[in-house]
């Protein structure tokens, strides 16, 4: 069995979920205090790929990033290098999909802390450096983690825009989700079966994780 | 010491507060909406008025004019928030501890130690706050306020967020804990029993101003605004027009009653506390009613009479004092002209 759908799901979910990470939380810490229109808009945008097709935000990433579309042209002209249908063309299917899941939860996180907790270490003497560390953070931490490894468990289950945006290649851009389609199509269940093992595997793991998480968010 | 003097307008509403206290405990009482915890917030620091005077001990905490605002951090205020805002990651101890970082490592954990016998919380160290019952939480948050030695304290409605028989015991150890603390104390509260209870003086808010500050008694007594006498419990008002210095005209009753308090021009009601009104003929202040409904209240019989001028009045009585009237449809109740209470002013958010 070759194991390069595996190794190249894996890496594009780890890329994925490290940018959707950073990104998601900046975008709920600062949205969050915007004026009430523009985060209502915001808000809108960034959680559209939540419930649009993967095939729409595949589509609309080919109209961006094609090799005859505005910016797939000039990286083409300046770096000679096409933006789709290579195997990281997935990371920005994967990271555009998984974006609204880790900007939702972060955004929960912040929005169920209690500002009181904060009031209260002032008025105790608390810095606002420690406040901020010791208090918000941790507070926060269960749903942002949280956040994080359903990330990352979206990001490897991403199939729609992936196989839209780098394809189907053996070898090269082959995932796991796009690997069990083409042995289906091509009607070698036996393999088809093994592939659909592994990914059940690591999406139970995965979301093992999240429960166990959660569980101790509620503590 | 504590001075406040301090305006603040946040939209519609309007906070326009002064009171001061000498080492007592001063009761903020109002409804709820009136900017009972602003005040708070204000004090402590939290939030900033837009202008006035906040004086603690001698130190200036916020002067608008001289451009003072201290951050909370600085000021030594202990804030008793509702919800106690426990540090719910933390155990009993380290929230303790959080409340004592000025002091150094060997200081931090003595102050701990004691604090967790003087607050009764032996065994509960390694706890955190969920899994405290609500009265612990309140005695480790009251602990790591006093970690802090602070000079002064705030308790925002300390009692709201506990079931009503854990209450009592709670107040007997918050008494003992005022006393010996010494300094001075706010107590935000909307309950006049607590207030009576717990504290010495008392500043009534409506709509975000303050009335003078005056004993607890006199509230209870004479409580002067129609605000102050609903908030003090009593259930029975009416309109009232001066009619001379001790004779008013009950516009809502229908009835002109007595007055043993000089009547004022200022008046707008008088009230009558329902246990104040005494069933049958007087001397005088008779007031002939129809008996509208009886309602069996858990010690007491409740009876709601009708008045000459269409008015309500609450007559609460034993329930064998009651039964002894046999079920009348028409009553004749009077009041005693020391019991009517003059009163001046609006209702305000209370009503």
């Amino acid at each position: 069995m070759d194991w390069f759908p595996l190794l190249n799901s894996l890496r594009i979910a780890v890329i994925s979920a490290v940018i959707v990470f950073f990104a998601g939380i900046a975008a709920a810490y600062y949205i969050a205090k915007l004026p009430r229109l523009i985060k209502g808009v915001l808000d809108v945008v960034l959680t559209l790929p939540l419930v649009l097709p993967p095939t729409v935000v595949g589509y609309l990433l080919l109209c961006l990033l094609g090799p005859r579309r505005p910016i797939g042209a000039w990286v083409l002209e300046v770096f000679g290098t096409r933006l789709t249908m290579q195997w990281w063309s997935a990371v920005f299917a994967v990271t555009v999909v998984v974006f609204p899941l880790m900007y939702r939860t972060a955004r929960g996180a912040f929005e169920s802390f209690d500002e009181t907790l904060v009031q209260a270490g002032r008025t105790l003497g608390l810095s606002n450096t420690y406040i901020f560390w010791r208090i918000r953070m941790p507070c926060c931490r269960q749903g942002i983690l949280a956040g994080a490894v359903l990330s990352f468990a979206r990001a490897i289950g991403e199939y729609g825009a992936t196989s839209m945006v780098a394809g189907y290649t053996p070898g090269r851009t082959a995932t796991v989700a796009t690997e069990v389609y083409q042995l289906w199509r091509i009607g070698d269940d036996a393999l088809a079966m093994r592939w659909v093992a592994v990914n059940i595997a690591i999406s139970a793991v995965v979301l093992l994780a999240v429960n166990l998480l959660e569980r101790r968010r509620g503590r | 010491m504590l001075l406040v003097d301090i305006k603040k307008k946040p939209g519609e509403f309007q906070l326009d507060v002064s009171f001061e206290t000498r080492g007592e405990t001063l009761a903020l009482l109002g409804a709820s909406g009136c900017g009972k915890s602003m005040t708070l917030q204000c004090v402590a620091g939290i939030i900033r008025p837009d202008s006035g005077r906040i004086e603690l001990n001698g130190r200036v905490l916020f002067d608008s004019k001289k451009h003072i605002d201290l951050a909370p951090q600085q000021r030594r205020v202990g804030y008793l928030f509702q919800q106690y805002a426990l540090f719910p990651h933390m155990t009993a101890a380290q929230n303790i501890a959080a409340g004592a970082r000025h002091l150094s490592k060997a200081e931090r954990q003595e102050t701990v130690a004691r604090i967790v016998r003087q607050f009764h919380l032996e065994g509960l160290e390694n706890r955190y706050p969920a899994q405290l019952s609500g009265g612990q939480q309140q005695r480790l948050a009251l602990g790591r306020i006093f970690a802090g030695q602070p000079e002064l304290l705030l308790l925002d409605e300390p009692f709201a967020a506990l079931d009503s028989y854990l209450k009592w015991q709670l107040e007997l150890e918050l008494m003992d804990t005022l006393a010996a603390f010494g300094g001075d104390v706010v107590f935000v509260s909307h309950d006049r029993d607590e207030v009576c209870r717990l504290c010495d003086t008392v500043c009534v808010l409506t709509d975000g101003r303050s009335e003078p500050t005056v004993p607890v008694r006199q509230l209870m007594a004479s409580p002067g605004t129609v605000s102050a006498a609903l908030l003090s419990g009593c259930k029975n008002y009416s309109r009232a027009r001066r009619l001379d210095e001790h004779t008013v005209r009950c516009t809502d009753w229908g009835v002109t009653l007595r007055t043993a308090a000089e009547v004022g021009p200022g008046i707008t009601a008088v009230g009558v506390r329902a246990h104040h009104i005494v069933p049958g003929p007087g001397a005088e202040n008779n007031i002939p009613c129809a008996v509208s409904r009886v309602i069996e209240d858990v010690f007491s019989t409740i009876v709601m009479l009708t008045t000459p001028g269409d008015g309500l009045l609450r007559l609460e009585l034993d329930k064998e004092a009651w039964a002894r009237l046999g079920q009348p449809e028409k009553l004749t109740v009077h009041v005693l002209p020391e019991q009517v209470m003059v009163l001046t002013g609006g209702a305000g958010c209370t009503t």
